[in-house]
């Protein structure tokens, strides 16, 4: 018979002498391998009560950010929903009211802000869009609901909380 | 008829044609950007400079080269002449200083404003602009106000190229809003805040080169590159009802007049067609609107149905008749 590759094998059914008979030697063999793990380095983590140390660039869920002075960076400008390949991004703006200017920074705000969890592909190209410094991908990484519909995160989820306002990254101002 | 040669076309025009409009005979990219020279509107132009463009040969009389660059929208041609667009370094160097005056003192909050998207300025500072400004002094700035009860005036944008001074004259018969003060103090006003409430005054709106007259019930609604324009006609009884609706799902957004490739509306439309009609029922639509391909507008816009092959297709995707 021509053989198709030169790997292949010719398989022999051989007769098993008394030691491969026992199989007690093979199972110890393997035991070793195992017992040997044991005391080696730990390859796995207790998640969620462990976390790993991430790569300070990693993309998590994202973050809607407050300026220096607590009041909310974006402007509805939707450059974040169209630069979105997954299209996961939607928003309504609104006009700032007198008296509002602690809680928005610009005249114009997002009034509803959503973004799609399902659909996010979390490539950062709304982090990358945004002109405000508003959007950036630095929250959780790992999300989990029963329901879908509590997957489209609103601003309620997304933005940042007023006490921790400090900036990790470098604004480059324009 | 006059010879000229722009960029190395030659085209013959009508005597006392300006070199602007010679040029968009041509077409292409050899045509200059305007932003206060509207073809609809007379005495327009002349103000922006940013259409200067080198003659290299004044006549074929008297062939010397004009000793500076002129602005095409105001300069007649005459037989003979030669004239360097986009071929001259110095022309583009030009305008691109001059791009850099114009945003002097227009504040960036293009994320902001609602003319983002099919704004001229955006537009030329995108082709011909620097990407950083050098102008570190403060920007003067004004109080948004608003003449009228549709239009809302962002004096801090304004680039003063005059256009909506020649609407309200030419296309309005009463004008109640104007340049105020000289120099680097003029600004657009109504002088003691008068409303502007005549029915074509919404067409300032749709010459502004810039976001300084927006539509006050547009505001904010929508970024213009999310809503899909529609071509759309109705009987009205003052003007043309040629518009083109901007469309958000059922919902009219927007009406406005229909521009040209060059941006400028040659048929003008009433306040109450603009700004009152924003039902679905009182228009007939003709077609979607055609969107350039650069522009962000056409992202996502869809103006015709691509037709199926129709080659009778075997079950391997090969057509039949090849085979």
């Amino acid at each position: 018979m021509k053989l198709l590759t030169s790997r292949s094998k010719v398989v022999v059914q051989k007769k098993m002498n008394l030691m491969e008979r026992l199989y007690i030697p093979a199972i110890l063999g393997g035991l070793l391998v195992t017992i040997r793990h044991l005391f080696g380095r730990k390859t796995t983590i207790q998640f969620p009560d462990e976390k790993r140390k991430f790569s300070p660039v990693y993309r998590g869920l994202q973050v809607l950010k407050r300026d220096e002075n607590g009041a909310e960076r974006c402007t509805a400008c939707g450059l974040c929903a169209l630069a979105c390949p997954a299209e996961a991004i939607t928003m309504d703006a609104a006009e700032r009211k007198s008296g509002e200017e602690h809680l928005y920074r610009e005249e114009k705000y997002a009034s509803r802000y959503e973004i799609n969890m399902l659909r996010c592909i979390f490539c950062g190209f709304c982090e990358e869009a945004c002109p405000k410094q508003a959007i950036y991908l630095e929250g959780e990484m790992a999300l989990s609901s029963f329901f879908r519909g509590n997957l489209v995160y609103g601003k309620d989820k997304l933005l940042e909380p007023v006490k921790t306002v400090q900036d990790k990254r470098e604004v480059v101002i324009l | 008829m006059s010879k000229i040669t722009i960029d190395n076309h030659e085209i013959e025009v009508e005597p006392n044609t300006t070199i602007l409009n010679a040029a968009r005979k041509i077409g292409g990219a050899i045509v200059p950007p305007a932003m206060c020279y509207y073809s609809s509107l007379k005495e327009s132009g002349g103000k922006c400079r940013v259409c200067l463009v080198k003659v290299t040969q004044g006549s074929s009389k008297d062939p010397r080269p004009m000793p500076k660059l002129v602005a095409s929208c105001c300069t007649p041609v005459q037989d003979g002449m030669v004239i360097q667009n986009i071929t001259s370094p110095e022309v583009l160097e030009a305008r691109k200083g001059i791009v850099e005056m114009l945003l002097i003192n227009h504040p960036l909050d293009c994320p902001i404003c609602d003319q983002a998207g099919e704004c001229d300025l955006q537009n030329l500072a995108f082709d011909h602009g620097n990407q950083k400004t050098r102008y570190v002094e403060p920007r003067r700035k004004f109080e948004k106000i608003d003449i009228g009860p549709n239009i809302k005036l962002h004096m801090t944008r304004c680039i003063l190229c005059y256009r909506c001074v020649y609407t309200a004259n030419q296309i309005t018969d009463d004008r109640i809003h104007g340049v105020l003060n000289r120099g680097d103090a003029a600004e657009i006003g109504t002088y003691i805040s008068n409303a502007v409430t005549n029915d074509f005054s919404g067409n300032m709106i749709d010459v502004c080169p810039v976001g300084a007259l927006t539509d006050r019930t547009f505001r904010f609604k929508q970024r213009v590159w999310f809503t899909k324009p529609v071509d759309a006609h109705r009987s009205c009884t003052k003007c043309c009802g040629k518009v083109v609706l901007w469309f958000q799902g059922e919902n009219v957004l927007r009406v406005t007049a229909r521009k040209d490739q060059y941006g400028e509306v040659k048929e003008f439309i009433c306040n109450d067609c603009r700004f009152a009609q924003k039902e679905m029922n009182s228009w007939i639509i003709d077609g979607p609107r055609h969107i350039e391909h650069h522009s962000v507008i056409s992202q996502n816009n869809y103006e015709e149905i691509t037709e199926l092959p129709t080659a009778d297709y075997g079950v391997y995707g090969k057509r039949v008749d090849e085979s």
